[in-house]
């Protein structure tokens, strides 16, 4: 059976390492599809609006790491 | 079916790009194993592994084309960006000097070395050690190669054949590179690479998921092209910042 858990920690790992990254990752795009479904966001906004809050998390975790040093 | 060549590149460069790197990664070991062990071991698991994988693939592929589209870019784009943007965070992290960055040649050493602590059996004809260290190895890269092949060619019927031709063609350099130098391929920019390579499936995860979710984007497929060079400006800004950061913990560590 151990093989087998270490094929499925090697799995979970090839997506997640930082467990706090990966969740605000999920719950950006989450919210921005609430967004477009409940709020009606003009639909050229939501281009935007995905990327930035992507780009944010991404800057934003690596600076907090780097600074965790 | 016909295939658009024009939209299908990002997906062949990106599948191409991100398979290098793995198919580096594993030639190290395999390199040792053959190096320490002798080859026949070597290619007997690096083979068994590269046979599951195909078989993988020709399973998976065909399945994913059967289940709906926005469905597909949903699930796979969701695993892909944050498969893509793992990558990237380690990548900006070791171009600042953070984290250290991945170097072939002492990886080739440290597989030799523990290779030659387990001893025996390099004269065997069946050499278990030789086989599963290759087998583990392709298959676990391997498998990384399969999961961003399918993952590129999510787009639509037709880009899994571009994707797949990229990985092949990746296969390809880096086995005839291999087989001709016979060392770890160090000299490859391989941190370089893996920067690129998680901007570009950051790009592409974005891309499929705002298509799941019903973004609109500007300039259609060619918005991949304006995420990409949009994620490579983030990344150099968060690589720069982070320097700075660092550069700042170790001075104030030094008082």
């Amino acid at each position: 059976m151990r093989w087998l858990t270490t094929i499925i920690t090697e799995i979970f790992g090839l997506f997640v390492d930082d467990g706090s990254f990966a969740l605000a990752i999920l719950i950006w795009l989450g919210a921005v599809w609430l967004a477009l479904v409940r709020l009606a966001l003009p639909r050229g906004w939501g281009a935007i609006v995905l990327f930035a809050g992507l780009a944010v998390i991404l800057i934003g975790s690596a600076v907090r790491r780097a600074g965790r040093r | 079916m016909s295939i658009d060549w024009v939209h299908a590149w990002p997906s062949v460069i990106a599948a191409f790009l991100a398979s290098v790197v793995e198919f580096v990664e594993a030639l190290t070991v395999v390199l040792a194993v053959g190096a320490v062990r002798g080859w026949r071991g070597a290619l007997i698991g690096s083979g068994a592994a590269l046979a599951v994988l195909l078989a993988i693939v020709a399973i998976a592929g065909p399945a994913l084309t059967r289940i709906p589209l926005n469905r597909v870019q949903l699930v796979v784009g969701t695993l892909l960006l944050l498969f893509g943007m793992r990558w990237l965070r380690k990548a900006i992290l070791r171009s600042a000097g953070v984290i250290p960055r991945h170097d072939e040649s002492a990886s080739y050493a440290n597989q030799e070395q523990s290779l030659r602590r387990l001893g025996g059996a390099r004269r065997a004809r069946w050499d278990t050690v030789a086989v599963a260290a290759a087998f583990k190895i392709t298959m676990l890269e391997g498998l990384e190669v399969v999961f961003i092949v399918i993952a590129v060619g999510a787009g639509g019927i037709g880009l899994l054949i571009p994707a797949s031709a990229g990985a092949l063609a990746a296969l390809v350099v880096v086995v005839l590179l291999g087989w001709i130098v016979h060392r770890p391929l160090a000299s490859i920019p391989e941190n370089a690479l893996k920067f690129a390579v998680g901007v570009l499936l950051t790009a592409f995860g974005t891309f499929w998921i705002g298509e799941g979710i019903g973004v609109a984007w500007p300039g259609r497929d060619w918005s991949i092209l304006g995420l990409t060079a949009a994620y490579l400006v983030a990344a150099q800004l968060a690589a720069a910042w982070c320097r700075t950061r660092a550069r700042g913990r170790t001075a104030v560590s030094h008082r």
